[in-house]
């Protein structure tokens, strides 16, 4: 029990060594007003009972069956090659602390400072932090970073390409601090370019948009960039980063701080988290971003080496004036997205992503073909892997019937935003649904609208 | 050791073959948007990326190999059937936004956990979505000001001992809150008449952590919980040290209204370097309608996810906060049950007394006497003239240990602050006891040695100030590294 080593007679010798007649002695100077009764939780379990417990449990979600998940709208269904569990899972790495003290955490401390470097590369900016907790925090992390950066200005303006789920989470930040938060809907499952650029003004610390768009489509910000940075506001921008594989970075396009979820990166659906929030920035604006960064530098003997550095920007030094709260980040996701990058590397990356928009298009085509179904945006646009459609019949009620037969067809749009169409079906494709499983899919729908018909 | 990038050759990937992969037309179609800077990966095979990996894991300290005494962090074992349950394809493979008829196991999980939870620390609700501590601490600060909120009364202060993590002021400041300190006394406690000074009717809540970062147990903290109350405001747990007395004393029966939990620490779920953690935060009844959603509910005999809670602060994760994390915490509960649990925390006060009681005798200074819970902190300040506790600590490393924490609490001069963990065996502490008593010695007959550790690592000490004056926070083609 309790994993402890102690014997008996280790307990007894410890015990009479710090002058206590029991375990329960030992807290015998607490205050008579504070004992509680004993814990009620069940257990204890052996370990094979845990096993058993854990396997019914975990039988009772109906997960889909492999190549069947067409859903996204932020969280992907990705291949996770082996190696990835292999070299994370090592306990050098898994049950170690913080990198605290640099000398004996230099392989921890290595592999940051790599993965910061490729989120550099994939994001087009100059530095990066050591990760936040997920897509939504890092959004809401790089709005008050922009805050700082600007001064005295209290406005974003946030395009409906960012995902409604962000933008909900960044909502409930922004209730306890000095910020007034407009949304500027999408205009054709774009961003209203028109409006962002007309509502920019003296009081806006950002433009935030969506890149790709929650939706799929992806839009050249450059423009917006340069409406932002007229008026001294910053652009944010929330990205996929597979996409940015192949698709131009928003640094090329201007924009001043990038965030988005690294879950495509190695991490499994695990209804959530853990997963990985990532934040980049311009190199000015280094000192005023949230979170651990790791730098290089060199030892008494001139070896290069890795600390964290710029520390204090961070909560433990300055307390109430820190940059952020964050201590505990998602280091571990971090290390799997940096496996996952090193393994792939830049040619694997670029298949990966080529293949989730190749297998997009089939499964638009098959699902496009289906009687009833349409497109609901026609922006022309180029767009990555994810589409949304409309069904003749509600997307939920669709959804629902296909999730009992090991399918997951999407994610109706209504869940994720209020007084969206019924009908509005979020679909997304991977490099894991192969031909025939979009095949077997696009039948398996198509029975299925007919019978809710 | 060479980085990735500085190993790479171009043309190689550990990834040869993607069927489903066609060719390069599909990118035409991203016309103007299609990517023309270069994507700077290491370019790698399989094995060379195992290699790379498998050789910075071994530059580096874990609990699964080294005695690791971090003060405040608990570092307990990782037990490894929580990590086989969090690879279950049912747990992992499931898509957040599942209907949740397809996620009755997951929604098990987190209803099972909650209840635990709630028991565990008197409280009457759980949310599980807090990522980390400290996004706890947020998560309970913005329940305060939700609550405060609707009393109609202008409560804009928090009030934080001296004692406490730096991550209580930056959480409480964050929802606009003042801060303001409160010194703790001679005996490192927070004392009633020094705390009158302080409450008032413009007080939200008082955060505490006990027993605090000195390890000792707050002993008024029935009358601190009823000035905090009778002023109007809440009172907060930092569950950052509940290792000491989970399954023994609750939160709740203390007078603490909000907790927030850190599974990562007292639930054993490992710290993978630094996250990701999981920060539960549970609070009594009158409360709970503030909790964020969705909220696991049950309707009609089954649980499922409800977001009808119109006074709730919100969403304040992408979905449902660290589920995995979560999940290995509610395993480790199964298998200790409420025997496993007490016996837990009286064994992590047992170790570290006993731990404390061989280095006072080695000669080591105790500022704050009164007796320690499950971890202690001692000063280096009666180290000889121009030794500090980082000499020290960096000397522990060269005898293969984890150096404590150090210079944490704030209010200890050289902190030096050890948490043994239940885990450790005794004769490890003696050990352990043994090297810091001569380290002592060294000190004062050698202390060259202690000034130049440590000499057993693939480097020695860092340029520190180097690093943040000339900052290289990334390896680039075209720049340094």
């Amino acid at each position: 029990m309790a994993f402890v080593p102690h014997t008996a007679e280790d307990v007894a010798r410890l015990l009479a060594a710090v002058g206590a007649d029991s375990l329960d002695g030992l807290f015998s100077h607490l205050p008579g007003d504070v004992v509680s009764a004993a814990a009620a939780v069940p257990g204890p379990m052996d370990e094979d009972g845990l096993l058993r417990h854990f396997r019914t449990v975990s039988g009772r979600n109906a997960v889909h069956e492999a190549g069947m998940c067409f859903a996204g709208a932020g969280a992907y269904d990705h291949f996770i090659p082996a190696a990835v569990d292999a070299l994370s899972g090592r306990s050098e790495f898994l049950t170690a602390y913080t990198p605290y003290q640099p000398e004996l955490s230099q392989g921890w401390l290595q592999a940051i400072y790599e993965y910061q470097s490729m989120i550099v590369s994939l994001t087009g900016m100059d530095v990066a932090n050591s990760s936040m907790y997920d897509g939504a925090t890092a959004l809401y992390e790089a709005v008050l970073m922009t805050l700082r950066v600007t001064r005295n200005r209290h406005r974003v303006l946030v395009s409906g390409t960012v995902n409604p789920l962000y933008r909900t989470v960044l909502r409930s930040y922004a209730a306890n601090l000095a910020l007034e938060i407009t949304d500027v809907p999408m205009k054709d499952g774009t961003d209203d370019a028109d409006r962002l650029r007309a509502a920019v003004d003296d009081g806006t610390s950002a433009v935030v948009v969506g890149y790709p768009a929650f939706t799929g489509s992806l839009a050249d910000v450059s423009h917006l960039a340069e409406a932002a940075h007229d008026k001294g506001a910053l652009l944010v921008a929330s990205v996929y980063p597979t996409a940015l594989a192949v698709a131009k970075s928003p640094g090329e396009m201007g924009a001043d701080i990038v965030v988005g979820d690294g879950q495509p990166f190695g991490m499994p659906l695990s209804w959530g988290g853990p997963y990985l929030g990532f934040l980049a920035a311009r190199d000015k604006y280094v000192r005023r971003m949230p979170g651990r960064i790791v730098g290089a530098t060199v030892d008494t003997r001139g070896r290069r080496g890795f600390v964290l550095t710029l520390q204090t920007r961070e909560q433990h030094i300055r307390r109430e004036k820190a940059m952020s709260n964050i201590c505990s980040n998602q280091a571990h996701t971090a290390l799997r997205a940096a496996v996952y990058l090193t393994l792939l590397g830049p040619s694997g990356l670029r298949k990966v992503a080529a293949a989730c928009m190749g297998n997009a298009r089939e499964l638009k085509e098959r699902v496009l073909a289906l009687e009833g179904v349409t497109p609901l945006y026609r922006n022309g646009l180029p767009w990555f892997n994810e589409f949304a459609v409309r069904l003749p019949a509600a997307a939920e009620r669709v959804v629902q019937s296909l999730s009992g037969k090991g399918v997951l067809a999407g994610v109706p749009l209504a869940r994720l935003a209020a007084g969206a169409d019924e009908g509005a079906l979020l679909l997304a494709a991977t490099e894991k649904n192969r031909r025939d499983d979009i095949a077997r899919f696009a039948e398996m729908l198509s029975k299925t609208l007919r019978e809710l018909r | 050791m060479k980085l990735s990038f500085e190993k790479s050759r171009a043309g190689r990937s550990g990834l040869d073959r993607l069927d489903t992969a066609p060719g390069d037309e599909v990118l035409a179609e991203l016309g103007d948007l299609l990517r023309t800077g270069e994507l700077f990966l290491p370019q790698m095979s399989e094995l060379e990326t195992v290699r790379h990996y498998t050789a910075l894991s071994r530059r580096n300290m874990g609990v699964d190999t080294d005695f690791y005494p971090l003060g405040s962090c608990t570092m307990k074992y990782n037990p490894k059937v929580n990590e086989v349950i969090a690879a279950m394809p049912g747990f992992t493979g499931l898509h957040p936004l599942a209907p949740a008829a397809a996620a009755g196991g997951w929604l098990k999980v987190y209803s099972d956990l909650e209840r635990y939870l709630a028991d565990i620390t008197g409280m009457d609700a759980f949310t599980l979505h807090p990522m980390a501590g400290a996004h706890g601490e947020l998560t309970g600060m913005m329940i305060v000001k939700a609550f405060c909120g609707g009393t109609g009364e202008s409560r804009t202060k928090v009030l934080v001992p001296d004692s406490a993590h730096g991550t209580n002021p930056a959480s409480a400041a964050l929802c606009g809150f003042e801060v303001v300190n409160v010194p703790s006394a001679e005996d490192g406690m927070i004392h009633p008449h020094t705390l009158a000074e302080y409450v008032g009717s413009d007080t939200a809540a008082l955060m505490l952590t006990n027993p605090n970062t000195l390890g000792i147990f707050e002993q008024h903290i029935r009358r601190v919980a009823d000035m905090v109350h009778e002023a109007g405001g809440l009172l907060y747990y930092d569950g950052a040290n509940l290792n000491a007395i989970a399954g023994r004393v609750k939160p709740g029966d203390m007078g603490f209204d909000v907790v927030h939990l850190n599974l990562h620490k007292t639930f054993a779920t490992p710290h993978g370097g630094g996250g990701p953690g999981s920060g539960p935060v549970g609070v009594k009844g009158r409360l709970a309608e503030f909790l964020p959603v969705p909220r696991v509910e049950e309707k009609d005999g089954a649980l499922t996810l409800s977001e009808d809670f119109p006074r709730s602060i919100g969403r304040l994760s992408g979905f449902y906060g660290n589920a995995l994390v979560a999940l290995k915490a509610c395993a480790y509960i199964l298998n200790l049950g409420p025997e496993g649990l007490a016996e837990m925390s009286a064994l992590a006060v047992l170790n570290a007394r006993y731990l404390l009681g061989l280095l006072t005798s080695g000669g080591w200074t105790l500022p704050y006497g009164a007796p320690c819970m499950h971890e202690f902190v001692l000063s280096g300040e009666d180290l000889p003239e121009g030794v500090h506790t980082m000499d020290v600590a960096k000397r522990l490393i060269d005898a293969g240990y984890h150096p404590p924490t150090v210079y944490f609490p704030l209010i200890v001069r050289e902190a030096i602050m050890i948490e043994p963990t239940e885990t450790e065996s005794p004769e490890k502490l003696e050990e352990f006891a043994g090297v810091m008593n001569r380290i002592l010695g060294e000190a004062r007959d050698d202390p060259d040695v202690l000034k130049t550790a440590p000499s057993t690592t693939p480097v020695s000490r860092l340029d520190e100030a180097l690093a943040a004056r000339e900052l290289n926070l990334a390896c680039k083609r075209n720049g340094r590294t």
